[in-house]
């Protein structure tokens, strides 16, 4: 409804994902999450798109741009599958930090590969014990010559299995706690590296949930990434620049499980008139509508605002992630409720959109980490 | 390797209109769409470029607003695109058109293989392939289902109801491609910024050296007299009610005439 001056890049991006949409995701998406399945095709339709390559310099064979264009691209798949969208921004979270702070002799090994979508990436933090408390992380890196040795246990790991290209937050210096982390990449086939079971989910069920499990896995030592210490700095600013997109993912999920809902109301016939005629089904509507766009102009303005090179980037992040997250879980449930027993029926698609809601609420840090990173930067901010 | 792939502009399901006089298609005046089946020969010959190496030229005719649809296959994976475009082609059946794409085919030479898609969901005659073939005296393989090179050779495998047949064949030569057989890819984002600043080759008649005998309604024998909606005498009976005195009403039509 509301105008956002999109440039003409930008409209042919939004027209070309949503031909993706409607060709290659919408007429399998049932299936999908009824059989849990990972389909190879849409992520192969996004490739020949070049979508792999939004971000990805061009020197690298990808188009050079930012943000911004993630966003509208995870937005407007998610309308259509939030959890091919995952997969996609998932492929993305482990592709930043070789691109943030990758070597040269890095980049130019992966990211042409990452910018054609002929590998996908995976992005490797949480453990068992190490969850909302990342630090507590035990997988270690020991040196071992030319070479480091981890071992070690990474659980949750989105695109697990189906990624070629795994960056894993390890333990150099368990003495000094966090700054004794580092980031390797770690390929899919490097010796003492196994994949472990896919984990059964309640939503986003087109994408891909492993364990990794780390076994004496001995990486050559150009595979660190930056220097050794810097494992947790390279996390937090990749997450600084992931979590804008989960704010853009909660956005397409939003809009697409209330144009579902309103799609009944409008045609629902009840008590001799269409469903919407009633004031507390159309204000319920206008409520999702207000609440989809404040989501989306936090969600936009983060995005140009780490386009244009800001330094403060970690709490306005967050708040896109946290408030466009809870903005869709209310949505999803309110699209449920307006549909009632249409709603609830696993034929009819809205309580899909529910169920994969919830993990964006808990997954790229939970809310509740959200607002402890939102009240930390805001005291930053004020300590004047 | 050269792959020529012919594609049609075809009114867009649904906005068609005809022209009282010709009773040909009005194409100027609907919404034009890329002929849904070219695009699985399209796909071919892209799949093939991208393993053997070359080029894919699209080739066109049409008006000129067709460009666009020549721009959308550049996107799809096409290097060149031509357009050919004259008044003089206003009209053309499937053997005039045929004669202005050989003409225009040479043109282009040297080339591998010219591919089209089976038939045009507008005139659905499945005849510019084997045509086309023809003015060029070239082989002609329809209903292609896969393609591929082998020693020198090509071999194809064409789609028959109930079996399939693998032939050998040496090219230049037309082929037309059976719906469905590939996954037609979405455009690429990379193609679709390119495209922006080039414009396709048109080419006219005179470009084509065409002799104008044999192009238009002039070199068509096929000339459409009229055209019509066949009409089928129904006996139709609307049932009016409530939705539950309807149901009964129907159910015991049903009954009477035996039909459940």
């Amino acid at each position: 409804m509301l105008d956002y001056f999109f440039s003409e890049e930008e409209r042919l991006l939004i027209d070309l994902v949503n031909r993706i949409g409607r060709d290659y995701i919408a007429p399998h998406v049932r299936e999908w999450d009824e059989n849990e399945a990972y389909d190879l095709r849409p992520i192969k339709a996004l490739a020949q798109a070049d979508l792999f390559g939004l971000v990805i310099p061009e020197e690298y064979g990808g188009l050079g741009w930012g943000t911004m264009a993630l966003c509208l691209a995870v937005e407007h798949l998610s309308k259509y599958c939030p959890g091919v969208a995952t997969t996609y921004a998932a492929s993305f979270l482990g592709a930043y930090p070789i691109l943030l702070f990758g070597s040269k002799a890095q980049k130019e090994k992966y990211l042409p590969e990452v910018a054609a979508g002929r590998k996908l990436c995976a992005f490797a933090l949480t453990e068992p014990q190490a969850g909302s408390d990342a630090a507590a992380i035990r997988t270690r890196a020991e040196h071992d010559g030319e070479h480091y040795v981890l071992n070690g246990i990474k659980q949750w790991i989105t695109n697990g299995g189906i990624a070629d290209i795994y960056i894993v937050i390890a333990l150099t210096d368990p003495k000094k706690g966090a700054r004794g982390a580092s980031a390797f990449i770690v390929e899919k086939g490097d010796p003492g590296f196994v994949v472990g079971r896919k984990e059964k989910k309640m939503g986003l069920r087109a994408s891909v949930t492993t364990e990794l499990f780390f076994t004496h896995c001995r990486i050559p030592k150009d595979r660190l990434l930056g220097r050794e210490g810097l494992g947790f700095i390279v996390a937090m600013k990749t997450l600084d620049y992931a979590r804008v997109g989960v704010g853009a993912q909660a956005v397409g999920l939003a809009q697409g499980a209330m144009e579902l809902a309103l799609k009944h109301a409008r045609t629902r016939i009840q008590f001799g008139q269409p469903i919407y005629n009633f004031q507390a089904v159309s204000h319920t509507f206008a409520e999702m509508a207000m609440r989809i766009e404040a989501a989306r102009a936090l969600v936009y303005q983060t995005a140009r605002h780490l386009d244009s090179g800001a330094k403060e980037i970690s709490g306005p992040s967050a708040m896109a992630k946290a408030f466009a997250t809870d903005v869709a879980m209310w949505v999803a449930e309110r699209a449920v409720q307006m549909m009632g027993g249409y709603g609830y029926m696993r034929d009819y698609g809205a309580e899909k959109f529910m169920r994969d809601a919830k993990c964006l609420q808990i997954y790229e840090g939970t809310n509740e980490i959200q607002r402890n990173v939102i009240a930390r930067e805001l005291l930053k901010h004020y300590r004047d | 390797m050269h792959f020529i792939v012919c594609l049609k502009p075809v009114p867009k399901p649904g906005a068609v209109k005809v022209d009282p006089e010709t009773h040909t298609l009005r194409r100027e005046s609907a919404e034009l769409i890329l002929n849904p089946p070219d695009l699985y020969a399209l796909e071919m010959a892209v799949a093939l470029k991208e393993k053997h190496g070359g080029k894919v030229t699209a080739l066109m005719m049409g008006p000129p607003n067709a460009a666009d649809l020549l721009r959308e296959a550049y996107a799809l994976g096409a290097d060149e695109m031509v357009l050919l475009s004259d008044r003089a082609f206003a009209g053309s059946d499937t053997l005039a058109t045929s004669y202005v794409l050989s003409q225009a085919i040479r043109k282009l030479e040297p080339y591998d293989l010219v591919l089209m898609g089976k038939a045009s969901i507008d005139g659905e005659t499945a005849q510019v392939g084997p045509e086309t073939a023809a003015w060029l005296k070239q082989p002609s393989l329809t209903q292609v289902k896969a393609l591929w090179p082998e020693d020198g050779l090509w071999v194809a495998v064409r789609f028959f109801e109930g079996f399939e047949e693998e032939v050998e064949f040496r090219g230049p030569a037309v082929i037309t491609v059976e719906p469905e057989v590939n996954e037609p890819r979405p455009p690429s984002l990379k193609r679709m910024l390119a495209v922006r600043a080039l414009e396709p080759r048109v080419l006219s008649a005179e470009d084509l050296d065409c002799n104008l005998e044999k192009t238009g309604l002039a070199g068509s024998p096929t000339q459409v007299l009229g055209v019509f909606t066949p009409s089928y005498d129904r006996e139709r009976e609307v049932l009016t009610g409530e939705a539950e005195e309807v149901v009964e009403k129907l159910v015991s039509l049903l009954r009477t005439r035996g039909l459940i």
